[in-house]
């Protein structure tokens, strides 16, 4: 008997390994002859801990039960697994939440022991290493260039310029920097797939060391994700061991090594020249720009700096061909997204989708409203730079373009949902709040603007309560976020007055308190209201 | 002290980021970056004093003073918000006799638990999450989770 449960750290956080722990001990009492082995998290996190049970019969090969608790271990390994259980779901291949997904990034996350180089190209793993190998460094550009892949970070930077560039520079040493300091709230697509492919991550920053030139990389991981540094750092020596990395990677001759580096709590970090800064060991202080981190990075020497998700979207571009790529999503939105419902969701996890779902569609249909069962009040996409969405606007297609055109953004696509319990003047006084305590202080309208925005908005929050001139407040807000958006250095303060702006534009009751906060019944959703 | 810290980073000063490498060795030594190791880290990085005390400041992790003998971080950002993290943090606060918003160095009076705020765990659709001396924890429920802590600063280990 073959069983699978995930060792992500949402699984984990549920209670997976006293699952696994409890697994251990009944098998070895009771005789029974189990193999468990961790996987990665198939991302259906309100069923977590999900325990699955290979199943030559079921559709995907396996039938899944979660959320499992301790206590049910020795009944489900007595009824031989039975479908009567009440945690039975049922064959994984026939669960709705992933048979409407287009897996492309995590098609093995779940399915294989993330530890294992060999599981990995069983399913699929180091064939568009294959692919590059026989490429020269300008045709593996081209593709990504025809791929149409943008910066999966927030940015959504074309990825083939960047490379371009990169490439083209002339240096005695380049660098494959991978961002992983992944401090969106809302977002964990880097996480769970650090965690439970691993292997994909490489591959992704070895393909782009061929194509650019660059003999090293390193991983800047954020020291909140403990597991994934353990896994990494495994997954790192397993590679070296087996000559996909090191002087002569997979036999191509060219030297590459990846590093795990640790970031150690600064949000601010996440921003590429910040996390540059912090990766040579000073304070992690934004850099003007330019010169650009593709020609002056780590260094000073040309660096490709990418988020893990843009790293780990590239095995799948040279296996299948850019123009293969290109055809997934809409208009200049191409390939897939991880989106990632979290927040106030019932059906809260990772959906990997095409760019052009309709924003309402994830959140009400796929994701199934909210945990609490209260209506939808705000939607915030993006993280906390994110713009706050009403009902009203959730007809929006998740692509770039589009959110653009309400000054919004997808970001890093992760969609954090609210309940009609959210108080909108609070959670932008949180925006400013934030920024405060995670600017790096290199400039003015960022270090002091959040500070006397998060003032403006306590004081909008009493007058609220107690009468005053919130209307005068409000011009005060507007001009401050002019100055942020066209003063800063970097998206930290420039993009602070996304949430604002959209929380005071969509939810303007809120701020002027003429709905009962309490008693919002009134809310129906209707625009221009 | 001093010459133990020396030869803990000195693997450290030719690598790429060799501080933060070094300031996280002396950090999981010793449980905290005492004062008396920033000349110590400034000699042997070839740095000033001023440079260490600035990158040690910058960032969150670093601690000054020694942590209770657990860590309690709570996620403070939106997806827990939407999800009751402010209500759980109001109660645990007060369970453990914080007053207040968080001050940077709660650590109760037993000197058993140290309370700090992180923002994202990536647990963001099994909030309200936190991570209890290094684990993860999701979902957790105020009630539950604050008698939990409270236990653990009565003495109860777990």
């Amino acid at each position: 008997m073959k069983l699978f449960l995930p060792l992500d750290s949402a699984a984990v956080a549920v209670g997976a390994d006293a699952v696994a722990d409890e697994i251990s001990r009944v098998t070895a009492k009771m005789g029974h002859s189990v193999t468990l082995v961790r996987t990665g998290s198939r991302g259906l996190f309100w069923l977590e801990p999900m325990l699955e049970i290979e199943d030559e019969n079921a559709v995907g090969g396996r039938r899944a039960f979660g959320p499992v608790s301790p206590e049910m271990i020795a009944p489900l390994l007595d009824g031989n697994f039975s479908d009567d259980h009440p945690a039975a779901l049922g064959a994984v291949g026939d669960i709705d939440f992933l048979k409407a997904q287009t897996r492309m990034i995590f098609s093995r996350c779940g399915i294989t022991d993330p530890l294992s180089l060999e599981d990995y190209k069983i399913h699929g793993g180091m064939t568009g290493f294959g692919a590059a190998q026989k490429m020269s460094p300008k045709t593996i550009v081209e593709e990504i260039t025809t791929s149409g892949l943008r910066g999966r970070g927030g940015a959504a930077f074309p990825a083939g310029i960047k490379w371009n560039a990169v490439r083209k520079a002339k240096a005695d040493q380049k660098y494959i920097v991978c961002n992983a300091d992944e401090g969106d709230s809302g977002t964990f697509a880097d996480r769970m797939i650090m965690e439970g492919d691993p292997f994909l991550l490489i591959e992704g920053m070895v393909i782009a060391g061929l194509a650019v030139g660059a003999s090293k990389g390193f991983i800047y991981l954020r020291s909140e994700y403990p597991v994934a540094e353990h896994i990494l750092t495994a997954a790192l020596a397993s590679a070296r061991a087996d000559g996909l990395l090191g002087a002569s990677v997979g036999g191509t001759g060219k030297a590459f090594d990846i590093d795990v580096f640790m970031g150690a709590g600064a949000y601010i970090c996440g921003e590429e020249t910040a996390l540059l800064e912090s990766l040579e060991g000073k304070r992690g202080q934004v850099r003007a720009k330019p010169p650009l981190p593709a020609l002056e990075g780590l260094d000073g020497k040309p660096t490709l700096v990418h988020n893990v998700i843009s790293l780990c979207t590239v095995p799948s571009v040279l296996a299948n061909g850019g123009a293969w790529y290109r055809d997934f999503g809409v208009g200049k939105s191409t390939g897939t997204m991880p989106f990632q419902l979290a927040g106030n969701i019932k059906y809260g996890g990772l959906f990997e989708a095409p760019f052009g779902l309709e924003l309402g569609d994830l959140v009400n249909r796929i994701g199934g409203g909210t945990r609490t069962g209260q209506q939808v009040r705000a939607v915030q996409v993006g993280g906390p730079l994110g713009a706050y969405l009403p009902l009203s606007e959730l007809d929006i297609p998740l692509d770039y373009e589009a959110f653009a055109q309400i000054g919004a953004g997808v970001g890093h696509g992760g969609i954090t949902v609210f309940d009609d319990s959210v108080d909108l003047a609070a959670q932008a006084k949180y925006a400013f709040d934030f920024c405060a305590h995670e600017s790096c202080g290199k400039c003015t309208p960022c270090r002091i603007g959040s500070v006397r925005g998060g003032e403006l908005m306590a004081s909008i929050i009493a007058k609220r309560q107690n009468g005053g001139d919130v209307a005068g407040t409000l011009d005060l807000v507007a001009d401050l976020c002019e100055v942020m958006e066209d003063g800063s250095l970097c998206a930290m303060g420039g993009m602070t007055p996304v949430p604002v702006k959209s929380a005071i534009q969509y939810f303007p009751e809120d701020f002027t308190g003429e709905t009962d906060l309490t008693g919002r019944t009134d809310f129906t959703g209707e625009k221009n209201k | 002290m001093q010459t133990s810290i020396a030869a803990l980073i000195k693997p450290f000063v030719c690598d790429t980021g060799g501080l933060l490498k070094a300031l996280h060795a002396v950090q999981n030594t010793y449980g905290y970056i005492d004062a008396v190791a920033v000349p110590v880290i400034a000699d042997v990085f070839n740095l000033s004093k001023a440079e260490i005390k600035g990158v040690i400041s910058f960032y969150e992790d670093f601690r000054r003073s020694p942590a209770g003998h657990h860590v309690i971080k709570i996620c403070q950002a939106e997806a827990c918000q939407a999800v009751g993290a402010r209500d759980l943090t109001e109660k645990i606060r007060s369970a453990l006799g914080f007053g207040g918003p968080f001050s940077g160095c709660d650590t109760s009076v037993t000197g058993r638990i140290t309370l700090e705020p992180v923002y994202c765990l990536g647990l963001c659709a099994s909030g309200p999450a936190a991570m209890l001396d290094g684990v993860p924890r999701g979902r957790l429920n105020s009630e539950d989770f604050t008698r939990e802590i409270k236990a653990l600063e009565n003495g109860a280990e777990g």
